[in-house]
C-alpha cells in the first residue's frame, strides 16, 4: 500500500513537472515567426516514416547507424513497458500483462532483453567512441563543457537503466522458480533465465524480493529522471525528430524563401504593378532578415531544439573543414542557447527587458539589448558557401543554411553592412546587370 | 571542329524574322565575360550547331540572374535583377531555357516561379545527354578514350538539384576511365565559390577550400577534372596553379571534353 502511495505521488510530480517543461519548449518554439507548412501531407508522412522512424539518413554512416538503431529500438520498447509499469504501480499488480498475453508476453520480454543486450553493447561502444577515440566531430570548440557532459551522461543513464532491467527480471525469474506468491511464472526469458539464477540463487527469498524491488524502482526512477532531463538535453530529438521531419520544407532545396514585401516594393518601383496603396506611416523603419530568434521561423527554432549535436553537418562543411570558424552545428546550438536565454527572461518577467513597461514581457515586448549576433559572429556567417552539405548530412532534416541566410539578410538589408568585397559586385549588378563591371557587350564572346 | 565558325543568333533577331527559337541559351555573367567560361560558351554553342539545335541568346537583354546577390543577403538587388529578366523572358514568351551555369540553372528553375517566371529549365549537361540519346551527337573513340578523368560535382547541380548521373553518363559516352574522388555525389566537396564567396576573400582559416578540393583530385591520379560550372572551373584552375600542378592536371567543362572528342 505504501508503495502504491509513494509511486502515485512520484508519478504525479514527475508528470506535472515534465509536462510543464515540454509546454515551455512549445511556447519557446512559437517565439518564432509564422511559417506556411501547408502542402502534401502524404509526402510529409512518408518523410517522417522513412527519415525519423526509419532513420534513413542515419544509414549514410552504417556502423554508427546500426548501433544507434539498437539503442533506439530498445528505447521504443522500454517506453511500451512503461505502460505496464504504470498499471502495476497504481494497482499493486505484478506484471499485469503476463496473464493476459501469456506466451506472447514471454516472447515480448525476451525480445526486449535481447534488444537490451544489443543496446548495452552499443552504449559501451558509443561511450568509448566519445571518450577514447575522440572523434574530431565530438571535440570541436562548441562541444566543450556541457555538450560533452550531456553526451556522456545520457549514455551512463542508459547503462544504469539496462542494469536495472536485468536486475529486476533476473531476481524475478529466481522468485518465479521458487514459486513465491505474487511472482507468477512467465516462462523462460532470453537473458534473465540464466543470468538471474547465476547471480541470485544463493540468496534468501527475502533478499531476492528486495533486489527485485530495487531493480524495479531503479528502472522506474531512471525513466522518470530521463523524462525530466530531456528538456535540457540534446536528447530531445527522440521526440522532436518526428515533428521536425514532418514539417521539413518540401520545396526545392535550391529555392530561398521569397521576400514578398521586397518583391512587391521592387515591382511597384519598376512600374510593374498598378499603384499599390503605399503605407505612408513609415514611422518605423522596416527590418528585414533575422537579428534575433523572434525573426527566425518557428521551424528554425524547432530545428534548434531537435539538433542532436551529432556534428555530421560540421564534419562535411567545407568552411569548417578548412579551418574557418563557421560550424553549422554551432549555429544550431547558439540559436537554442539564445532561445533559452530569452525564455528564461520571459519566465522571470525581467522588468529591464520590457519595451512597454505597462505590458507583460512577451515576444513582441522584449528587448534585452542582445541578439543572435552576440552568439554568432559575422565572420561565421560570411564563410558559408551555401553548398547545402550540412542540409544533406543532417539525419533529422535540420536546415542550418536557412538561419545563416536570414542573418545575412539582416546584415545586408537592415544594417546595410557586409563584407566590403561584395560592394563592387552589388554595384555592378545594379548598374551593369552583371557581376563584373565591364564595358563590353554580353554577346561579344561569340565573335571573339 | 574546334576552329569551326559558330552561329549564335540573338533572340530579338530571330523573333524579328518572324521565327521562334526552340530553346534559349542562357549564357550567364561568367559565360559572357569570364575569359575561361567564354570558351565553354563557345564549345557548347559549337556542339549545338553541330547537332542542329535551333537556339538563340538574349545578348544585352540578359542580366545577372541575381543568385550571388540573393545568397549574399541582398534580396532587394536580387528582385531587381530577377524581375527585369522575367520581363524580358515573358515578353518573348520563352518556354525552354538551357544554361551552362548551375547557379543560373537553379535560380531560373527554382526561384523565378515565385516571381512569375515559369519556364522549362535544363542544365547543358542534360541537353547534351539528350542529344546523344537522339543520335544527334556521337563520339567514336575520341581524344579521351581510356584516359583517367575525375568528375567534380558542383553543389548546385548535384546536391541542390539532384543531378549526379547524367554528367557521368556523358563521360561514359567518351569512353573515359572515370575515377571518383573520395568525396563525390551527395557527399561532394564544394569548390569554394558558392554563396557569393567567389567575390570576396576567404575568412581566416588553415586552407582555401579550392586547395582542399584539388588535392583530392590530384590523389585520384586523373589527368583531367571534368566540371559543369564556370565558377568551379575558375576555383579548381586557380587551385592547381597555386599548387603548380596545372601541367599535371587540367580542368575542363564536360562540353569541352565532348567537343575535343568529336573532331
Ligand atoms: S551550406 Fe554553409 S554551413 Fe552548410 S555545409 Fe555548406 S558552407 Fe557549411
Ligand atoms: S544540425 Fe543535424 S547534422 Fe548538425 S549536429 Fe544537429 S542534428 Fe547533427
Amino acid at each position: 500500500m505504501i508503495q502504491i502511495l509513494i509511486f502515485s505521488l512520484i508519478t504525479a510530480i514527475v508528470f506535472f513537472i515534465a509536462g510543464k517543461k515540454f509546454w515551455r519548449i512549445r511556447r519557446n518554439i512559437l517565439l518564432g515567426q509564422a511559417k506556411d507548412v501547408s502542402g502534401d501531407v502524404g509526402q510529409r508522412l512518408k518523410n517522417m516514416t522513412l527519415v525519423a522512424f526509419g532513420q534513413k539518413k542515419m544509414f549514410k554512416r552504417f556502423i554508427p547507424a546500426l548501433f544507434h538503431l539498437f539503442i533506439y529500438v530498445a528505447f521504443l520498447f522500454t517506453t511500451l513497458e512503461l505502460v505496464e509499469i504504470l498499471i502495476d504501480g497504481f494497482t499493486g499488480h505484478h506484471r499485469f500483462f503476463a496473464t493476459i498475453l501469456g506466451g506472447f508476453y514471454t516472447f515480448l520480454i525476451s525480445f526486449v532483453e535481447g534488444l537490451s543486450v544489443l543496446a548495452f553493447i552499443a552504449t559501451v561502444i558509443f561511450l568509448s567512441r566519445r571518450n577514447l577515440l575522440k572523434l574530431p566531430r565530438f571535440t570541436k570548440a562548441e562541444m566543450l563543457g556541457w555538450p560533452t557532459k550531456d553526451g556522456n551522461l545520457i549514455l551512463i543513464f542508459e547503462i544504469i537503466l539496462l542494469v536495472a532491467i536485468f536486475t529486476m527480471n533476473g531476481a524475478d525469474t529466481v522468485l518465479q522458480n521458487r514459486d513465491v506468491a505474487h511472482y507468477p511464472d512467465i516462462g523462460n526469458l532470453l537473458v534473465s533465465s540464466w543470468l538471474g539464477p547465476m547471480l541470485f540463487d544463493g540468496l534468501s527469498t527475502n533478499t531476492v524480493i528486495i533486489i527485485e524491488r530495487i531493480g524495479w524502482w531503479m528502472h522506474l526512477l531512471m525513466v522518470y529522471g530521463f523524462m525530466l532531463y530531456l528538456p535540457f538535453s540534446k536528447h530531445l530529438h527522440i521526440f522532436l525528430a518526428f515533428p521536425n521531419v514532418f514539417y521539413a520544407s518540401l520545396k526545392p532545396r535550391g529555392e530561398m524563401e521569397n521576400m514578398e514585401s521586397i518583391m512587391n516594393e521592387v515591382k511597384s518601383m519598376m512600374g510593374l504593378v498598378e499603384d499599390t496603396p503605399v503605407d505612408d506611416d513609415m514611422s518605423e523603419l522596416p527590418s528585414f532578415g533575422a537579428k534575433d530568434v523572434f525573426d527566425l521561423s518557428w521551424k528554425s527554432l524547432m530545428d534548434a531544439y531537435t539538433c542532436t549535436e551529432c556534428g555530421r553537418c560540421t564534419s562535411v562543411c567545407p568552411a569548417n573543414q578548412t579551418g574557418k570558424k563557421l560550424s553549422p552545428r554551432k549555429i544550431m546550438m547558439d540559436v537554442r542557447d539564445r532561445v533559452e536565454e530569452v525564455a528564461t527572461k520571459i519566465d522571470l518577467q525581467e522588468e529591464g527587458c520590457k519595451i512597454d513597461k505597462e505590458k507583460t514581457l512577451a515576444k513582441d515586448n522584449f528587448d534585452d539589448s542582445k541578439s543572435l549576433f552576440d552568439y554568432i559572429s559575422k565572420e561565421e556567417i560570411h564563410a558559408c558557401t551555401t553548398c547545402n552539405a550540412c542540409v544533406e548530412a543532417c539525419p533529422v532534416m535540420i536546415d542550418p543554411l536557412e538561419i545563416i541566410l536570414d542573418l545575412r539578410r539582416y546584415e545586408i538589408l537592415t544594417e546595410s553592412a557586409g563584407p566590403t568585397d561584395w560592394m563592387p559586385m552589388f554595384n555592378s549588378i545594379e548598374n551593369n546587370g552583371a557581376v563584373w563591371q565591364l564595358p563590353n557587350s554580353r554577346a561579344e564572346w561569340k565573335d571573339s | 571542329m574546334e576552329d569551326q565558325l559558330i552561329n549564335v543568333p540573338l533572340y530579338a533577331d530571330v523573333i524579328a524574322a518572324g521565327k521562334r527559337p526552340e530553346i534559349l541559351f542562357w549564357v550567364g555573367c561568367a559565360g559572357s565575360f569570364d575569359a575561361r567560361a567564354q570558351k565553354v560558351s563557345k564549345a557548347f554553342a559549337k556542339l549545338l550547331n553541330h547537332a542542329g539545335v535551333d537556339f538563340a541568346i538574349l545578348g544585352d537583354e540578359e542580366a545577372c540572374t541575381g543568385d550571388p546577390a540573393r545568397r549574399a543577403g541582398n534580396e532587394f538587388l536580387f528582385q531587381m535583377s530577377a524581375l527585369q529578366n522575367i520581363e524580358v523572358l515573358n515578353g518573348y514568351e520563352v518556354q525552354k531555357i538551357v544554361t551552362a551555369c548551375p547557379h543560373c540553372f537553379n535560380t531560373l528553375k527554382n526561384e523565378y516561379p515565385a516571381l512569375g517566371g515559369n519556364y522549362e529549365v535544363i542544365h547543358h549537361t542534360t541537353l547534351l545527354h539528350q542529344l546523344f540519346e537522339e543520335g544527334k551527337l556521337s563520339v567514336e573513340g575520341g581524344n579521351f578514350k581510356g584516359k583517367k578523368i575525375t568528375y567534380h560535382d558542383s553543389c548546385y547541380l548535384g546536391r541542390v538539384n539532384g543531378v549526379y548521373e547524367i554528367p557521368r553518363k556523358l563521360l561514359e559516352q567518351l569512353d573515359v576511365e572515370l575515377v571518383e574522388m573520395k568525396r563525390c555525389k551527395t557527399n561532394g566537396l564544394c569548390c569554394g565559390a558558392g554563396g557569393a564567396q567567389m567575390f570576396k576573400e576567404d575568412e581566416p582559416g588553415d586552407k582555401r577550400i579550392n586547395i582542399e578540393r584539388v588535392e583530392e583530385a590530384l590523389e585520384t591520379g586523373a589527368q583531367s577534372i571534368a566540371a559543369n560550372c564556370p565558377f568551379c572551373l575558375t576555383m579548381l584552375g586557380d587551385g592547381l596553379k597555386e599548387k603548380e600542378q596545372q601541367e599535371k592536371l587540367n580542368v575542363y567543362d564536360i562540353s569541352e571534353l565532348i567537343l575535343q572528342s568529336i573532331q
